[in-house]
């Protein structure tokens, strides 16, 4: 988790909350907790530590180009960037603000994940996820695969309106 | 230093390109679904899955770049090494032939990878059991994906159940390779990772039940394909990589 120890370490955490995730704008890149340390060194390097949300997440070399120009913009000249993989990124991670703001945008949020599925069963218990339009439980998954590795095609019966679904992960 | 007993650092470098190229070969494979799946649905999905792969490759190839130590970068790993140098098993190369094979090589592969990224999870080695962890968590849902595809086909018609079949008994004889432990398995099993063999019973049981639930019949063993993790391939791979390598090679250091 990201630690407030200083005031600094709010200041820069401003900075990062000013990015959006590129594929998902309605939250930015410390709110999905891709960004899981941010630290002012006494040599005045500042250190950031990001995680992948997906291995390949396509998205992963432009966030950190903007982690690089956003702080360079606020004064910071000098940043070590680090890939940590462990603990590996979870939407467990999300908080209910940040689903808030996913479901106003029109993705429905992830659900919190349910461990000791089998690995291939035979009929696959899909929660139904509410329509974010209209509310509505009505839905069907139409695909555990969307237009980005971090959701799920749905479409609701009841305002018949297809839609993404943030997979839990 | 003999070379009967490589040293460690460069065992773990081999154990590296290993996992890396078995899945940077797949999801080259995977992406030439692109734009010609059956379905929209399974377009996208194929896709997906292929960008999970290249980029799980990414992340193990980058490791043993710095592990080597001679500056070598996964870039550099995966376009300036030619066919004789990589390290996949021969079943993730062969071509794909129809949707059915595709499915059928990908679900063999799939539960074999979630067995071994489950164990790799608890290698000594921190960054490669992170690596592991996070891939670990995608191979779970790579193998449903392929699994309930392969139960699909295998009980739907009568000609997709052909088709899943024959892919299965063709298949079948590269599957061997999955399980072959050499020199560099065992130096690798003294630090945490998964003995190969000891996947087997676990691999047989969930691609059996699977085979057994989708009405197919499970070939017998026989002859069984090696050489893949020593850089002796099937003529496919180099085609492959002529196609996945042409750019970077034409124009090296380009950037875009």
């Amino acid at each position: 988790m990201v630690s407030h120890e200083s005031a600094d370490t709010a200041a820069l955490l401003g900075v990062l909350h000013g990015i959006p995730d590129p594929e998902v704008p309605a939250l930015d890149i410390v709110e999905l907790g891709i960004v899981r340390r941010v630290e002012l060194k006494p040599d005045g390097v500042v250190a950031v530590e990001v995680t992948p949300t997906y291995s390949g997440c396509p998205a992963m070399r432009m966030i950190e180009q903007e982690i690089v120009a956003a702080l360079r913009a606020s004064g910071h000249d000098r940043v070590e960037l680090r890939t940590v993989y462990s603990p590996a990124w979870t939407t467990d991670w999300m908080s209910d603000e940040a689903k808030a703001k996913l479901k106003a945008y029109g993705i429905a949020p992830p659900s919190r994940i349910v461990d000791g599925q089998a690995l291939v069963p035979l009929t696959s218990a899909v929660r139904q996820a509410a329509c974010p339009y209209c509310g509505s439980s009505n839905t069907e998954r139409r695909s555990e695969f969307g237009s980005t590795a971090c959701k799920a095609i749905h479409y609701c019966h009841h305002c018949h309106q297809p839609f993404e679904e943030f997979k839990a992960f | 230093m003999s070379t009967d007993a490589p040293s460690s650092n460069s065992s773990l470098f081999e154990y590296l390109l290993r996992l890396g190229d078995d899945r940077l070969v797949l999801g080259h494979r995977l992406s030439e679904w692109c734009g010609h799946g059956p379905v929209l649905e399974e377009d996208i999905a194929l896709a997906n899955v292929a960008l999970d792969l290249i980029g799980q490759a990414a992340h193990f190839l980058r490791l043993a770049g710095q592990v080597e130590g001679k500056g070598r970068d996964e870039d550099a790993l995966a376009y300036f090494r030619d066919a004789i140098e990589y390290r996949n098993v021969s079943l993730v190369e062969l071509p794909n032939g129809d949707y059915g094979r595709t499915i059928v090589r990908s679900f063999l592969f799939d539960a074999w990878s979630v067995l071994l990224l489950e164990g790799l999870q608890r290698a000594s080695h921190a960054e490669l059991a992170g690596i592991a962890a996070k891939a670990h968590k995608e191979a779970r849902y790579h193998v449903r994906h392929s699994g309930e595809w392969v139960l699909r086909l295998g009980d739907g018609t009568e000609d997709s159940h052909g088709r899943a079949q024959a892919a299965l008994d063709e298949l079948w004889p590269y599957s061997g390779e999955l399980f072959a432990a050499d020199e560099v398995d065992r130096q690798l099993a003294g630090t945490g990772a998964p003995d190969p063999l000891g996947l087997a019973p676990a691999w047989r049981d969930l691609v059996s039940d699977v085979v057994r639930r989708a009405t197919l019949t499970l070939p017998a063993d026989g002859y069984m394909h090696s050489g893949g993790r020593q850089g002796r391939h099937t003529e496919h791979l180099g085609h492959l990589l002529g196609e996945m390598q042409i750019l970077a090679r034409s124009h090296p250091g380009a950037t875009w």
